[in-house]
């Protein structure tokens, strides 16, 4: 079976700084990768040099069994940044808008828009429940909406692949869930490879098959349950680690206190 | 009547075609480099467009053609500067900026001073334009408009988050090019209009006043065109009248018509209750 995607041995350093190491792993079709770390672990360097925004020093990507430098469906990948850079709260596209940018990727030159589009920009805003608020500028948004909205763009092109930096760091606890509800869904449906950056292991627990614990190297690559037992997961979150557990079983439903929610 | 009299003289014709076309592609452009914070790259070209035209009268050449090279070469240095040099965007333009001003100070210093033409480049004179300057600019924005119609979409999805635009496959470093090329080409032409001391604020104003109101990104653009010439009319048209600067008149109406868009959207917002 072909790897969607597949590291192999990627080091990168940034002014002589070394930010990631030897880092190795391979993903197949319909796997969920739940990637965790400390602050400044280089979990958001590591996506970017999955989706060759960023060179590394050494070793290699290979997207969907070909080589980084070769691949060009892009349109197989939905990405969501940790935060837009500079977000500018007066740009002035509407939802509609913003979320129809993300089925650029599978258009050519001079890309231009079809039927099928507002048919599938329908249908996502419907799945992230912002049909109402179609019309209104992203700036006039909250956050969470904001957060959603961004979501629906990177799911809009139905990826194979989806790549999440933090997506539910601004959603409240319903749309946490519902974001997940949402998640399993389409993964259920359509077998899509996730990729997720959290440092909600509550819910990340739940859902992910696959955990990579990252501090500049891999510390930890494998399944959920022997990560939840692992010494580097009781290093990592101490006395809360078994809750965790719990939380894996679903047998135990208070929040787990004390994890830090910010990168 | 009086108004319809100007109408028939063949040099304020000119001055209105041309001032529209080159109004409308500043506009366009304008939304994209104000929502990217490049506003003033067009203020930087412009100084390099001083160079451009003192080098042009030191050869007695036309200024017009050798301005558009230097200038788009100097637009593809700001890009390497804040791409190879890890600069910000407005410290790459200051640079290339105060390059453009002070080559442009030696090259009149060297053709012995400043003279009449050149401070007709500085402050513009559209009743000034001649007929080749017409068709040359009407040719030149309808090329930069099918180019803009063709990268809309990219050039949309780099304006609101250019790392998601390159994960998509855009290659977002041709359409910085291209959109640089473009702010290149359209402050020369737009040197004629309002001179290069104000070019900058055809492309900046309308963007602005469109950004108080409009909802939507092609709303935004057809507001700010729409912004950008009917200030352009009604600046020719009161200059005319009132024996006034065409070029700052037009930035006044110009300037005008933001104030009256922001007092306007402030009260409605206020009587909405959205206000703060």
């Amino acid at each position: 079976m072909m790897d969607i995607v597949a590291a192999d041995r990627l080091c990168f350093r940034f002014n002589g700084i070394e930010i990631l190491k030897d880092i190795t792993f391979a993903l197949k079709r319909g796997e969920f990768l739940g990637i965790v770390g400390p602050n400044g672990s280089g979990k958001t360097t590591l996506i970017k040099l999955l989706l060759g925004l960023m060179a590394p020093n050494q070793g290699h990507v290979s997207l969907f069994g070909r080589d980084i430098g070769n691949f060009h469906e892009w349109s197989k990948i939905g990405y969501l940044p940790q935060k837009i850079a500079g977000f500018n709260p007066h740009f002035p596209a509407t939802v509609e808008e913003i979320i129809a940018l993300g089925l650029l990727a599978g258009k050519s030159f001079p890309r231009r828009k079809a039927r099928i589009d507002r048919e599938s920009v329908d249908e996502v805003m419907g799945l992230m429940d912002i049909t109402s608020i179609r019309g209104k500028l992203i700036g006039e948004l909250s956050g969470g909406q904001q957060q959603r909205v961004l979501v629906a763009k990177a799911l809009v092109s139905s990826p194979e692949l989806l790549i999440l930096d933090e997506p539910t760091t601004a959603l409240d606890p319903e749309s946490r869930e519902r974001f997940f509800t949402i998640l399993k869904n389409i993964r259920e449906q359509k077998e899509t490879t996730v990729i997720m950056i959290t440092h909600d292991m509550g819910t990340i627990g739940r859902h992910a098959s696959l955990m990579l614990y990252l501090d500049k190297i891999v510390v930890f690559y494998g399944g959920f349950d022997d990560f939840c037992v692992s010494k580097e997961m009781t290093d990592y979150f101490g006395e809360y680690s078994q809750h965790l557990i719990c939380h894996r079983h679903e047998n135990f439903l208070i929040g787990i206190k004390g994890l830090d929610d910010s990168d | 009547m009086e108004l319809l009299d100007f109408l028939h003289h063949g040099f304020i014709q000119r001055a209105l075609l041309a001032g529209c076309f080159i109004a409308a592609l500043c506009s366009t452009l304008g939304t994209f480099l104000v929502l990217r914070r490049l506003s003033l790259i067009g203020d930087g070209l412009a100084h390099v467009t001083f160079g451009g035209v003192a080098a042009g009268l030191l050869f007695h050449a036309y200024p017009f053609y050798v301005a558009i090279p230097i200038v788009m070469a100097s637009a593809l240095g700001i890009l390497k500067l804040i791409d190879k040099a890890r600069l910000y965007g407005d410290a790459a333009i200051g640079i290339i900026s105060s390059l453009g001003i002070a080559g442009g100070v030696l090259i009149a210093s060297i053709a012995g001073g400043f003279n009449v033409d050149l401070f007709s480049y500085l402050f513009g004179n559209i009743l000034a334009i001649s007929s080749a300057e017409v068709w040359t600019s009407i040719v030149l924005c309808l090329c930069l408009i099918l180019a803009i119609t063709l990268s809309y979409h990219e050039l949309v999805a780099i304006t609101f988050d250019e790392e998601s635009a390159r994960a998509s496959g855009i290659n977002t470093r041709r359409i910085n090019k291209v959109l640089v090329l473009l702010t290149a080409l359209t402050v020369v032409l737009a040197m004629k209009v309002v001179g290069i001391m104000l070019v900058s604020s055809l492309l900046i104003i309308p963007s602005v006043t469109a950004l108080q109101f409009a909802r939507g990104f092609k709303a935004t653009i057809v507001i700010s065109c729409l912004t950008g010439i009917i200030s352009v009319i009604s600046g020719i048209v009161i200059s005319l009248m009132l024996d006034l600067p065409s070029g700052a008149t037009i930035v006044l109406v110009n300037l005008l018509l933001f104030v009256i868009s922001s007092v306007t959207v402030r009260i409605f917002r206020k009587g909405s209750g959205h206000g703060t």
